[in-house]
């Protein structure tokens, strides 16, 4: 896939964030105080965004594999968006949420935040950079403990 | 029985701005989504750009796993800040105007060049320990409120769905007891 793209394959891509941003600031949820409002039980509107873009990408991910079987610019086969279930995703999820209700900001909305002209939501996505190298450097020593006495021959 | 649910008053305690902006603005996010997924085949999510941009700076071999995706998702989130900041230039600046945007009660409007930015009240101190919290619960979780929430569980995939529950749970726990103690904004 990455060796020779297809030239509209970065601009579909820009276009589709554009749209995803844009959606993003209409529904507000570039606002944190909006989502921390949701998470209050004060204004019960996000479900309407998560629902509603569901349903879009729902039709999509039910109807192209009928259609074709691979997407034209990248040959890639359509299949639905499936991730293994384990513990992570039990513990990874309880993380995420004490971050989401105690700063409203999630990691697409805080990109959009940054687009309305929110220059404070820095903080969250300085904050979202140090976790994830947190987590990323945790997971690779531990990989790296894991397989190195097992691949010692 | 139905109607005593949707009872105007019980609704405009439930949804005191409507939900057609909402709903207005998720469709789109599920367009957004949609259109990347109709050419590449991607379901795309916005959380695994943290990773993948720190493959640039960081050698550590997690990392390294999204070397092959990671100039896309820079182009995506590009993608995410610029269709907000059309937003800002159109309806938040009052260039186009629609009955569904209304500049609101919370945060601040300040103007540059023109253009009307808007400013969180939220203070620093829960951007970035939440920012931190978010950054490593995504990331293990395997997703965010767009993977899992948007392309995972438009896919029906049962794991999005329980991670959904879980963060949605645990979000409003938190939120209760973070008002409860008083803090605000």
């Amino acid at each position: 896939m990455s060796q020779q793209r297809h030239p509209l394959f970065m601009p579909l891509i820009f276009v589709g964030g554009l749209i995803f941003g844009f959606g993003l600031g209409f529904s507000h949820m570039a606002r944190p105080e909006v989502v921390l409002n949701f998470l209050q039980f004060e204004d019960f509107g996000l479900l309407f965004v998560m629902f509603g873009a569901a349903i879009v990408t729902g039709i999509a991910f039910a109807v192209m594999p009928r259609i074709s079987d691979r997407a034209p610019l990248t040959g890639r086969p359509y299949g639905r968006r499936l991730k293994s279930f384990d513990r992570n995703v039990l513990v990874g999820g309880a993380i995420f949420g004490v971050g989401w209700g105690l700063s409203g900001i999630c990691p697409g909305a805080a990109y959009a935040s940054l687009g309305v002209g929110n220059v404070t939501i820095l903080w969250a996505l300085a904050g979202m950079f140090v976790g994830a190298y947190v987590q990323g450097y945790w997971r690779s020593q531990r990989a790296a403990s894991e397989t190195t006495p097992a691949g010692a021959d | 029985m139905v109607s005593e649910l949707f009872a105007p008053a019980l609704y405009e305690s439930l949804f005191p701005v409507g939900i057609s902006r909402y709903a207005v603005g998720g469709l789109l996010v599920g367009l957004g989504a949609a259109v990347i997924y109709l050419g590449t085949g991607i379901p795309a999510g916005a959380s695994t750009f943290l990773e993948s941009t720190l493959s640039y700076v960081s050698d550590q071999s997690r990392f390294q796993q999204y070397v092959s995706s990671r100039d896309w998702r820079v182009v995506f989130t590009l993608g995410i800040v610029a269709g907000a900041f059309v937003y800002a230039l159109t309806f938040q600046s009052g260039l186009l105007s629609s009955g569904l945007y209304a500049s609101g009660t919370t945060g601040q409007l300040y103007d540059v060049g023109g253009v009307t930015l808007w400013l969180t009240d939220v203070q620093p101190w829960r951007l970035f320990l939440g920012g931190i919290l978010v950054g490593i619960g995504t990331r293990i979780g395997k997703g965010c409120t767009s993977g899992h929430g948007v392309c995972g569980v438009g896919s029906a995939s049962k794991t999005s769905i329980v991670g959904v529950i879980t963060f949605l749970i645990v979000a409003i726990g938190t939120a209760q007891i973070v008002m409860a103690l008083g803090v605000s904004p």
